[in-house]
């Protein structure tokens, strides 16, 4: 690692990559997220080939199977079965497409969103900013799981309406970190220096200043990441998010609730799976934090 | 401080109006005829959707309607629920002291347990203790409250049978309302048992609402911990001999609480989230359940109101939470 540092000189961003990771790496428990989370990333691209059976295939003469190694058990479904006698392995394996998808979603089209109106109201001030700054402070009014339901319930319950409803009660904070980090960049040398030499507004946006806001951005995007999985897994469990028979993890839950006394399998593993999920983004979003800037602090 | 009251209310002004207008074009945003949802029926005759058209006012201009919606407002009308037909505001007002008494206890429990996890942690920074009180206050903010719910009805109420797995109290028990919250009406009562019962219902919802608070109070106070414990004023104290229990319990716990006490405030916003969700898994009769009740029974009038009022009190929440760290805090109340 040490050469190729050495080696690359004038290539900054690459070392600036090297000396990132090198602080990343001395988290072990950074490490551990990342490494859980890319297994993840592995698990929904092989979906196809990993599972044992069908996520929606109803096996009618193995309804509520417990787990292979509990008594009654088969191990030809290693978790076990629900209720309608589905694979409760496969439904898991398919459930982590979902969750990653739904995190992607969110967090590109609350980030995408939220920078550029937070760059708008840092870079132009004035009445805009003002306008701008008011909506976001009235969503932040409501709670945000609150009304992303109200959303959902306005927009029709179904996995790209909750996704839609969660970007929307996320993208406030991405603008109101993109606008401070703005404000207080706008007042560098670098940017008068920008301007003198007749930089346009919108390449002075997103050329030369976005880049300087990046890493409390970055963080933010980890932490909203685990948030989406949360609340979306959350909308599921009320109904109001994926729709049966998706497997995604939430609304298994839901479909899992009344069997909880009768066979607690089928509603410990999906939750286990959204735990660990959630767990390991926010283990990765407190390396990212303190690699990127030791002196941000988790609100 | 008169000032900064009167400048954190101005702010507010421009936010509650935007709730309000939130709210009123809630109606309009849903699919369907506002008139129809709002009388909660179907299939109408002619002269009948006249009569709603002008009782609701909709054959007036849009702003017109906004003006007479907040004239109401201002009154205490939030409409009807279509389906008890009683008025929101009265409801909301009879479920509200539940979601009270449960938020209470829960920030209770996340201060009782989160407040010395944090300073253990911070006392013993690096060591084992640490990282284990860390990573499990970690898992807490990751925990998906709802499946935790389910898990302790699993482990308490079916595997070990001590605690009732849903509602309030035990049907056999009619206490007479008189403030609402149960664990106060009980003990007026002279039923024997009953709040013992009241209790032993609240013990799970309080850990599942309380557990995100909790996890959240132990990082923030951890944090402030470590910082105050390097200022000076620590390394004076530790040198005129005190002991390391008044050093830390006394001369900076009572500096790292500012943040907290921040932070808990916060938590109110939080709080009403997580009520939906262990309100809807113990059938707790409060302000959550009735929310997504209402939604599912598409009662739009109830969702309209008590997105209002739950608005409204976080952001009275927040007001008086800041107001408070102002008062604290000489910097904040002088710069102002």
């Amino acid at each position: 690692m040490t050469d190729v540092t050495q080696n690359s000189g004038p290539d900054t961003r690459f070392e600036l990559l090297v000396s990132f990771w090198k602080h990343f790496r001395t988290n072990k428990g950074a490490v551990a997220g990342l490494i859980f989370f890319l297994m993840l990333v592995g698990i929904a691209l092989g979906a196809a080939f990993i599972a044992p059976h069908s996520p929606i295939v109803q096996y009618r003469d193995a309804l509520l199977l417990p787990p292979a190694w509990q008594e009654g058990g088969n191990w030809s479904y290693v978790l076990g079965t629900d209720a309608v006698g589905r694979d409760l392995l496969s439904r898991m394996i398919y459930g982590s497409q979902f969750s990653l998808f739904i995190g992607v979603v969110v967090v590109s089209v609350a980030l995408v969103s939220g920078v550029c109106l937070g760059l708008v109201a840092g870079t132009f001030g004035g009445w805009i900013d003002t306008i701008i700054m008011r909506i976001m402070d009235v969503i932040l009014a409501f709670p945000s799981l609150l009304l992303a339901l109200v959303l959902v319930a306005v927009l029709g319950p179904s996995l790209l309406n909750a996704m839609i409803a969660i970007a929307i009660v996320q993208q406030p904070y991405y603008v109101r970190l993109t606008r401070a980090s703005v404000m207080s960049e706008m007042s560098r040398e670098y940017v008068m220096a920008a301007r003198v030499s007749g930089v346009g507004t919108l390449r002075l946006m997103f050329v030369t200043v976005l880049p300087n806001c990046m890493a409390p951005l970055i963080v933010q995007a980890a932490l909203s990441f685990s948030t989406a999985i949360l609340d979306a897994a959350a909308l599921g469990f009320l109904g109001m998010g994926a729709q049966p028979p998706q497997p995604e993890w939430g609304t298994m839950l839901a479909e899992a609730r009344e069997f909880i006394l009768r066979a607690p399998w089928v509603v410990t593993f999906p939750g286990v799976a959204i735990l660990s999920t959630v767990l390991a983004i926010n283990l990765i979003g407190d390396g990212l934090r303190d690699a990127l800037d030791p002196k941000l602090k988790r609100s | 401080m008169l000032r900064l009251i009167l400048k954190k209310l101005g702010l507010l002004i421009p936010t509650f109006i935007g709730v309000t207008l939130t709210s009123f074009f809630f109606i309009r945003l849903l699919p369907g005829d506002p008139v129809l949802l709002l009388a909660g029926e179907r299939g109408v005759s002619p002269e009948r959707y006249q009569d709603l058209m002008m009782q609701f006012g909709y054959d007036k201009p849009i702003w017109q309607q906004y003006l007479s919606y907040l004239a109401n407002l201002v009154q205490g009308d939030l409409g009807t629920s279509i389906v008890t037909k009683q008025p929101v505001l009265q409801e909301f007002m009879t479920l509200f002291p539940a979601t009270v008494e449960l938020g209470f206890c829960a920030i209770l429990f996340a201060i009782l347990v989160g407040l010395p996890a944090g300073i253990i942690a911070a006392v013993r920074r690096g060591k084992t203790l640490d990282h284990t009180v860390m990573t499990t206050a970690l898992a807490g903010y990751s925990m998906p409250i709802f499946w935790w719910g389910l898990l302790l009805i699993i482990l308490f109420s079916g595997i070990l049978g001590w605690t009732p797995v849903s509602g309030r109290i035990s049907v056999l028990y009619w206490i007479e309302p008189v403030t609402g919250f149960l664990l106060i009406d009980t003990l007026l009562s002279d039923e024997p048992g009953a709040f013992t019962s009241a209790v032993s219902h609240l013990i799970l919802p309080t850990i599942v609402l309380g557990t995100i608070p909790l996890a959240v109070i132990a990082r923030q106070t951890r944090s402030a911990m470590l910082e105050v414990l390097d200022e000076d004023y620590v390394r004076t104290a530790r040198a005129k001999g005190l002991s390391n229990f008044r050093v830390v319990g006394i001369h900076a716990l009572r500096n790292a609480l500012i943040p907290v006490i921040t932070i808990i405030g916060l938590q109110i916003g939080v709080l009403f989230g997580g009520a939906i969700l262990t309100e809807t898994i113990f059938s707790w009769p409060g302000i959550g359940k009735w929310m997504v009740d209402s939604i599912f029974r598409r009662d739009y009038p109830v969702v309209q109101g008590g997105l209002l009022m739950i608005a409204a009190i976080v952001m009275l929440v927040n007001l008086v939470v800041d107001l408070m760290y102002g008062l604290v805090n000489p910097k904040i109340r002088h710069t102002e």
